[in-house]
């Protein structure tokens, strides 16, 4: 195809990720109290990331959706041996160790649920069959269920997000998602009982923080109090009392926002929130331009899961969600979920451009 | 699965027909319209969950704005309580009593020390680590957080903290922290003047005092270290510091400095009292010795004492218990709380009192060796069976004669006795500065009807007449009241306390004098009962005439011997009375007679008569006096001289 030789970019998308990036990096140097090592990290990170998306971008969407099942199959594989010879970082058999970088699986598992999803409902006559649901419903759970054993509840909770987020966009019939939604509901008992105590306990800090404010509801209250006290204009980069003095826990990775909150105030947060939506509302307008159903789906389920995750992140930060260990998106120090994130731009960015190269 | 993994698109393929089954009625051509309206739906999801977030955020950092400052703030800071310097203590002539010690204790952050068993054995090695130390520390450890200072090993030498010093960088979580300890290095010699500090327990303070004391571990719990303890303790600062959510100290913000407790110079002379006290070891005893004229305390000794030392580290329980049990009391403080019958001490003192009462100095007593209230009836003794002959008062007071007393006391009547001891200052506190004094007792016909409920019999006259009897009084009495005979009448109060310093500007405040004429007798009256007194060591029937001999000086002084209970051979020491039950040995003594620089009190218990044991001490530490005051003084002059 002559439009391969095209280099495929959206520009909008690339400033606005960007600005997110830069912001991170000024609120990860005053989280970790200065550490250039710690930059440099993010840095190269980054790098990397931006390489990725721009990469991602340049592949046709019909070769990725052609190859979506394979890459599918091959993480849950991955999923498997990570269970298996897993790499235990904190507790948790996360990480797989390839030599020289540690590999975070589930990771890459937040971009093949969707695109199988996409996959399966790209052709899918409407009204769509409950059978095919129940088959969406299966894609999901796998890697769902092996993410939750590492035990890695955000991820998991993202997963089952994002393939909500896919199934809904691919045209579900509402009485099927009340189906659904009924059954998760009753499924709640048992999947209570499946969850470590420290879940549990992180859920119920956050229903009442002040019941134990030394032991679970710490972090919560704290990141409360970071974030409260900043007022209108925050405390100043670098001043932040909350983050410095070791109260907000995490504060480099999944607590960074309490940071941000602190130091820049409300303004910064209507500033960063304004970012956030103008990287998902592009995503979302991409989307609803898509050429095809694959694209449509595939686009607006990683959009909605990105801003899922600012909005789960936030939220356990701010003291309305439970704490699931779900990082900031583009902004919280470490993991693979930044480059993971970035490719999910890269795949929509590439779509962009297909279109409009068409027309 | 098997096969290749690429895989075609669902709708155009047999395999993907194979995959699925075909809606007939579907409609692939209704997508765009389907999956827009879903856009859409979701559009309106992300914004409706961004206000949620939103309005949280603005009840956070916007209605509850305050309140979550408020608490920002609470957890950052802490307010410290820097205790104070403790105040030294002096003697007269600037030799330290009491001070401040730096002692050094070694303290492990446990999460903070990379490998605690490669510590552990070094530190047995070069720290002289016990297994009890280990013990210790490893009950400390329990249910301690890991990031908190638990104390290791206290009182490192300079030496081990040194050897720590340098190895330091090899042990991070370990740490050397350096506190004041209270120190007395005179020890055992002061230990019942000085007292000590110990740590502060439950009853030593009430909720107001608390405030003053916070920070500090250490209250004065005995004599000077108590009684000037307002002085000695100083004003607590405080550090208004910034911590970290661990309790941390990150900075400091504000700092009020603690203020230095007062210098206490003290009107000892820390020579004469290692001299009084090295004199009187061995036995169980008390010696004060004064300057007469200003009523400042030179030595204040009681033995057998102890190491105030032991108390200010902290005393272990075998140690206190066998302090405690000890049958010699080493934790009595004789000069202040023994009360003795003064005996024959008195004398001088009723001899006053019968010059007043217009008895002629010059008449005679002839003294059979006892004396009788009526012909036939119960026999007083005299201490010397074979009597002294006729003896007029001078006589009667060096040889100590009991009958020409006997005669004396029937004269004054138990009232005039007593108001001439009162008078005296006996039978009530001294004022020394020093807690909870004893009274003493001077007994009188009413105070015994109550007391007893029995009349004032003529017998108990003649007991109180020679100072024995229901009459008791603390040595520090008998010191005062030779003050008072050697002033010729004022009575000045005795003191410890000579100044206060301020370590900031250098004041030093003298304490004012407090002094009471002795409403008894004239000038001449008590040329004539020292005349008395300096026969006591120069006449030549004198009871200490042996302590007299080649002085250079004139002393005044006076023997007595009080009588334990129920001694039938009263006076007499029988030789095969067993040690506990023979009498005390008392003296009374000021040198020179005719101005008099010095003037003490001794007792030894159990030391048999006066005269014979506690004599010669007297006249050693009169001689060290003077020899010292020379040789001081010269010091001076030479100083001078060259200067």
């Amino acid at each position: 195809m002559f439009a391969d030789r095209v280099f495929r970019f959206d520009s909008v998308l690339f400033f606005s990720t960007g600005i997110i990036l830069l912001g991170g990096v000024f609120i990860l140097f005053s989280a970790s109290g200065g550490s250039t090592e710690i930059i440099f990290h993010q840095g190269i990170r980054i790098a990397i990331a931006i390489i990725v998306m721009l990469g991602v971008a340049q592949i046709d969407p019909d070769v990725i959706r052609r190859w979506s099942p394979a890459i599918y199959l091959v993480t849950i594989l991955i999923l498997m041996l990570v269970l298996a010879v897993g790499y235990v970082g904190k507790g948790a058999q996360r990480w797989l160790d390839l030599g020289l970088v540690r590999f975070q699986p589930a990771e890459l598992m937040k971009l093949a649920t969707p695109m199988m999803i996409a996959w399966l409902f790209a052709n899918a006559p409407i009204p769509i069959s409950f059978g095919r649901l129940m088959m969406a419903l299966t894609i999901v759970v796998i890697p769902a269920g092996l993410v939750m054993v590492q035990p890695d509840l955000g991820t998991a909770v993202m997963l089952v997000i994002s393939a909500i987020c896919a199934v809904v966009l691919a045209g579900i019939r509402w009485r099927h998602l009340i189906i659904l939604t009924a059954a998760v509901a009753a499924a709640l008992p048992f999947l209570w009982s499946q969850l470590r105590d420290y879940q549990k306990d992180r859920i119920l800090a956050m229903l009442d923080p002040w019941s134990d404010p030394l032991g679970m509801g710490y972090h919560t209250i704290q990141a409360q109090i970071a974030i409260g006290s900043a007022g209108v204009g925050g405390k100043g980069w670098f001043s932040g009392s909350q983050a410095h003095l070791d109260f907000v826990p995490e504060r480099s990775t999944d607590f960074i926002f309490a940071v941000f909150a602190e130091e820049f105030g409300f303004v910064g947060i209507i500033v960063l929130m304004g970012a956030y939506l103008l990287v998902t509302g592009r995503c979302i307008r991409i989307a609803y331009r898509a050429q095809d159903h694959y694209c449509r789906i595939l686009a607006g389920a990683l959009a909605l899961t990105f801003f899922f995750y600012v909005f789960v992140n936030v939220g356990m930060v701010s003291g309305i969600l439970p704490v699931v260990g779900v990082p900031l998106p583009l902004i919280s120090y470490g993991g693979t979920s930044m480059i993971t994130l970035m490719a999910a731009f890269g795949i929509i960015m590439g779509m962009h451009r297909r279109r409009r190269l068409m027309t | 699965m098997a096969g290749p993994l690429y895989f075609p698109a669902p709708n155009a393929t047999l395999g993907a027909a194979a995959l699925m089954t075909v809606d007939p009625i579907s409609d692939v051509s209704r997508h765009p319209v389907l999956g827009r309206s879903r856009l859409v739906v979701a559009v309106i999801l992300i914004v409706t969950l961004t206000v949620v977030l939103i309005e949280r955020l603005y009840f956070l950092q916007i209605v509850e704005h305050v309140r979550y400052r408020a608490l920002s703030i609470e957890n950052r800071f802490d307010l410290l309580p820097v205790p104070p310097v403790r105040g030294m203590i002096y003697d007269r002539y600037g030799e330290v009593l009491a001070e401040n010690h730096a002692v050094y204790e070694l303290e492990v952050v446990p999460e903070q020390v990379r490998d605690m068993a490669s510590f552990m054995t070094w530190a047995a090695q070069s720290l002289s680590l016990t297994e009890r130390d280990r013990k210790k520390f490893d009950k400390r450890l329990h249910g301690r957080a890991s990031f908190e200072r638990i104390l290791l090993k206290s009182g490192l030498s300079e030496e081990q903290a040194a050897r720590f010093a340098v190895n330091q960088y090899r042990f991070p979580g370990v740490a050397l922290r350096g506190r004041l300890r209270r120190s007395y290095p005179l020890g055992h010699v002061t230990a019942h003047v000085v007292g000590y500090v110990g740590r502060i327990g439950a009853k030593d303070l009430d909720a107001k005092e608390r405030s003053r004391y916070r920070g500090v571990a250490h209250i004065g719990k005995l004599g000077i270290e108590s009684y000037y303890e307002g002085n000695l303790l100083g004003r607590i600062g405080y550090e208004q510091v910034e911590t970290n959510a661990h309790g941390r100290v990150v900075r400091t913000l504000a700092r009020e400095p603690a203020i230095s407790g007062h210098h206490l110079h003290l009107t000892l002379d820390s020579r004469l009292q290692k001299v009084v006290r090295n004199e009187l070891a061995g036995h169980r005893g008390a010696a004060v010795v004064l300057e007469p004229h200003t009523g400042e305390i030179l030595a204040f000794v009681s033995v057998p004492d102890y190491d105030p030392n032991l108390f200010a580290k902290g005393i272990d329980q075998v140690s206190y218990t066998a302090l405690l049990q000890d049958s010699n009391k080493p934790l009595l403080n004789r000069a202040l709380y023994g009360r003795y019958a003064p005996g024959s001490t008195l004398k001088p003192i009723l001899a006053l009192a019968g010059l007043e009462h217009t008895i002629d100095p010059r008449r005679r007593v002839k003294c059979p060796g006892f004396f009788a209230l009526k012909e036939g009836g119960r026999v007083y003794r005299c201490w010397r069976k074979q009597g002294h002959g006729a003896v007029n008062l001078k006589e009667a007071l060096e040889q100590s004669c009991d009958t020409y007393f006997y005669q004396l006391g029937l004269t004054l009547g138990i009232s005039g006795i007593s108001e001439a001891l009162t008078t005296f200052g006996f039978g009530k506190q001294t004022g020394i500065d020093l807690a909870s004094e004893p009274d003493g007792l001077i007994p009188t016909a009413l105070w015994k009807q109550r007391r007893y409920g029995t009349p004032w019999y003529p017998g108990d006259t003649l007991n109180a007449s020679i100072g024995q009897g229901y009459i008791l009084s603390t040595p520090l009495q008998l010191a005062a009241a030779t003050a008072a005979l050697a002033n010729r009448g004022r009575l000045v109060r005795p003191h410890l306390l000579r100044g206060v310093e301020d370590p900031q500007t250098g004041e030093i405040q003298r304490p004012a004098e407090q002094v009471t004429e002795v409403q008894l007798g004239d000038a001449s009256q008590y040329e004539r009962v020292i005349e008395g007194m300096i026969a006591v060591m120069h006449g030549s029937q004198g009871t200490a005439r042996r302590a007299g001999q080649r002085l250079s000086y004139r002393i005044a002084a006076k023997t007595g011997t009080s009588q334990l209970v129920s001694l039938p051979q009263a006076g007499e020491a029988a030789k095969d009375t067993p040690e506990r039950l023979k009498d005390h040995a008392l003296f009374i003594a000021f040198a020179p007679a005719e101005r008099p620089r010095i003037a003490l009190a001794l007792v030894i218990e159990n030391g048999g008569s006066g005269g014979k044991i506690a004599a010669p001490i007297a006249r050693r530490i009169f001689d060290y006096y003077f020899v010292e005051r020379l040789r001081r003084a010269a010091l001076k002059e030479s100083r001078y001289v060259r200067g």
